[in-house]
């Protein structure tokens, strides 16, 4: 019984995390169709910044709920207008220079930080479950990544800006004939994936041994989750992460954690190629 | 006068090969070159999938990857280096072929297509990096999970085990090697199936529409590029004498393509170049540490993207059309004279 329970709390933050990992890449590629490669460096960068302003003796939960996001969320603005705005409809050539931005970042910060593992201690202790100890911040991820998907669920659905958001993304051009400014729209729609990003990033920061090229192991995940979720943007990141977390964690419980990660990927590819336009893209039709 | 231009080309390759592989050695010592060709041959058969075949594959380190392990793996087992060269390509040729058929008769496209690439690679990746221990073994080769696979029998003339080609030997084969690739590619593009290619590659419907099964020219066109990858790799091993998983790596799968980009797509020379001389620029980088080498090789991709998306070869290549024209119409007008010239009106 307590076994099950564990699996039960393991699976949770699975899709959890998968949800996390994937929230600023939905905006960012499910909106607006920017294929960001960079999306794993944003991550990696927000969990640098919780660590550096922990060491400042910031409180951990402030650094990582309001500041990571802020920062990354201000360097995602920056990247918008420097790079990404110029390559707006050329699939290709965003994706090639997100992954020039990944490396540049990588580079910057082994130069700043060295590459070496940091990393800080959880800050929310674990418990005993029976004969099973259970990560008590494993929780705090699931809480996380709810609160989330609600949050961006009312925002898009039921506020102005997230139907402006919504609607510029459907039809710029329109949007612009409405008198809003679409070069607006899509930076502040950056800014906040981004934003999202630095955050999932700060939030997996105390469970991962962090250094400059972590990035590369989130990148993957977050897109064949956001890709395999499909066009629906809530519905279709909810049920890919859902399934992939559960894949997951059944090949690790099964057999090992790494046979888990490749189940993942090996899963996602079956899946791609099963229903190539994404799970919502059959199921959850109407929903977002 | 296509054939007639064809051996042209060929006599003005092989000459220009020669110099080079003749001229080279004086200036950077022959491992290094040996390396730098390599990468130019890896950078070759992105250029043909992605340059010609409009495929962009994420994961052509997967296929480089794979033709050093199968090399490695096999070399092991056997002992003499012909058969592992063969399976060298052979093996990552088998792979894409039946990877390419699931993605190309499922219709996937361009990002679908970069993404399963890329995930695939990583899945080599990972995998590699995991097999640690005894239980991971082929034959009498184990995997060695995180360090790789070391000591096995590099290249030798065949037939003779103890005749190893190392050193200026494998330096003057893979040359070889990669003018052989090189023609052969050339060759391949001039046939219909590269004609077509490039058709599909400029309007795949269309292509579809006239008749062509875009599908299986994909299929192959793919298995194509994974055979020079594989082959690219195989000679890697015996340069390094030693395959670890970062063969598989995120960065590798970065490099082909920035060495891609920066050379020139849709060119033939240029992907080659690019691998070459970026790929010298990090050697050279990596004698000093005050900048980080991803820093300078992703500065060079943003920059090329939003820039110089065509890449350096086709600049050179105007530049050089545009020198030879203004000489050739020097010579024109000397021969008419000034008058005729002036006559005829163009400035």
């Amino acid at each position: 019984m307590d076994f099950v329970l564990v699996i039960v709390v393991e699976v949770l933050y699975a899709i959890g995390a998968l949800v996390l990992i994937s929230a600023g890449l939905a905006v960012v590629f499910g909106m607006m169709r920017v294929i960001n490669l960079a999306h794993g460096e944003f991550m990696m960068l927000g969990g640098y910044a919780t660590i550096a302003a922990v060491d400042l003796g910031v409180n951990v939960f402030i650094a990582m709920l309001v500041l990571a996001p802020a920062v990354v969320g201000v360097l995602g603005l920056v990247v918008e207008r420097l790079v990404i705005r110029h390559l707006y409809g050329r699939l290709v050539d965003t994706m090639l220079a997100t992954w020039g931005l990944s490396l540049l970042f990588i580079g910057i910060v082994t130069m700043l930080f060295g590459n070496t593992t940091t990393g800080i201690s959880t800050p929310i202790p674990g418990f005993a479950l029976g004969d099973y100890q259970v990560n008590g911040y494993n929780f705090f991820i699931v809480l996380v990544a709810a609160v989330l998907l609600v949050l961006m669920l009312a925002v898009l659905k039921s506020t102005r800006s997230g139907l402006v958001a919504r609607g510029t993304m459907q039809h710029s051009d329109m949007a612009a004939s409405l008198g809003y400014n679409p070069g607006r729209i899509y930076m502040l729609t950056f800014a906040c994936g981004s934003a999202l990003s630095g955050l999932a990033g700060a939030v997996l920061a105390p469970l991962v041994g962090l250094v400059p090229t972590s990035g590369g192991a989130y990148i993957a995940k977050a897109f064949i989750t956001v890709i395999a979720g499909g066009p629906a943007l809530i519905a279709g990141l909810a049920s890919s992460a859902g399934v992939f977390g559960l894949i997951n964690q059944i090949f690790s419980f099964a057999i090992s954690p790494v046979v888990g990660e490749v189940a993942l990927l090996v899963a996602a590819v079956v899946l791609l190629r099963l229903l190539p336009r994404g799970i919502t893209d059959r199921l959850f039709r109407e929903s977002l | 006068m296509r054939e007639a231009g064809w051996s042209r080309e060929l006599i003005a390759t092989l000459v220009v090969a020669a110099a080079a592989v003749g001229v080279l050695p004086l200036l950077v010592g022959t491992y290094t070159l040996t390396v730098l060709i390599i990468y130019g041959m890896l950078g070759l058969s992105l250029g043909l999938v992605w340059g010609f075949g409009g495929i962009l594959c994420f994961g052509q380190a997967a296929f480089f990857g794979l033709g050093a392990y199968a090399y490695a793996i096999a070399a092991i087992n056997i002992g003499e280096s012909t058969v592992p060269m063969l399976l060298a390509v052979a093996i990552p040729a088998g792979f894409a072929a039946v990877l390419g058929a699931m993605l190309f008769y499922g219709r996937l496209t361009d990002v679908y297509l970069g993404v399963i690439t890329l995930v695939v690679t990583l899945i080599f990746h990972r995998f590699m990096n995991a097999t640690a221990g005894s239980d991971y073994v082929i034959g009498n080769a184990r995997l060695g999970g995180f360090n790789g696979i070391p000591g096995f029998q590099t290249l030798n003339v065949p037939g003779h085990p103890d005749a190893y080609v190392w050193g200026d030997s494998l330096y003057y084969f893979s040359a070889v090697c990669l003018v052989l690739v090189y023609l052969l590619v050339s060759a391949l593009l001039r046939s219909s199936f590269g004609r077509i290619a490039v058709g599909i590659r400029e309007n795949e419907m269309r292509a579809a529409l006239m008749g062509y099964d875009v599908p299986a020219r994909k299929t192959i066109m793919f298995t194509a590029g994974a055979a020079i990858a594989g082959l690219a790799g195989a000679l890697f091993a015996n340069w390094a004498e030693i395959v670890t998983p970062s063969l598989f790596s995120l960065s590798q799968s970065a490099d082909i393509i920035i060495w891609c980009i920066v050379g020139g797509l849709g060119t033939r020379i240029g992907p080659v170049l690019g691998a070459a001389g970026l790929s010298y620029l990090k050697f050279l980088l990596g004698q000093q540490d005050l900048i980080h080498n991803s820093v300078v090789s992703g500065a060079i991709l943003v920059l090329f993207v939003l820039f110089l998306p065509g890449g350096i070869a086709p600049v050179l290549a105007n530049a050089w059309r545009s020198i030879v024209r203004r000489r050739s119409r020097r010579r024109h007008r000397r021969r008419r004279g000034p008058r005729a010239s002036l006559a005829s009106g163009d400035a």
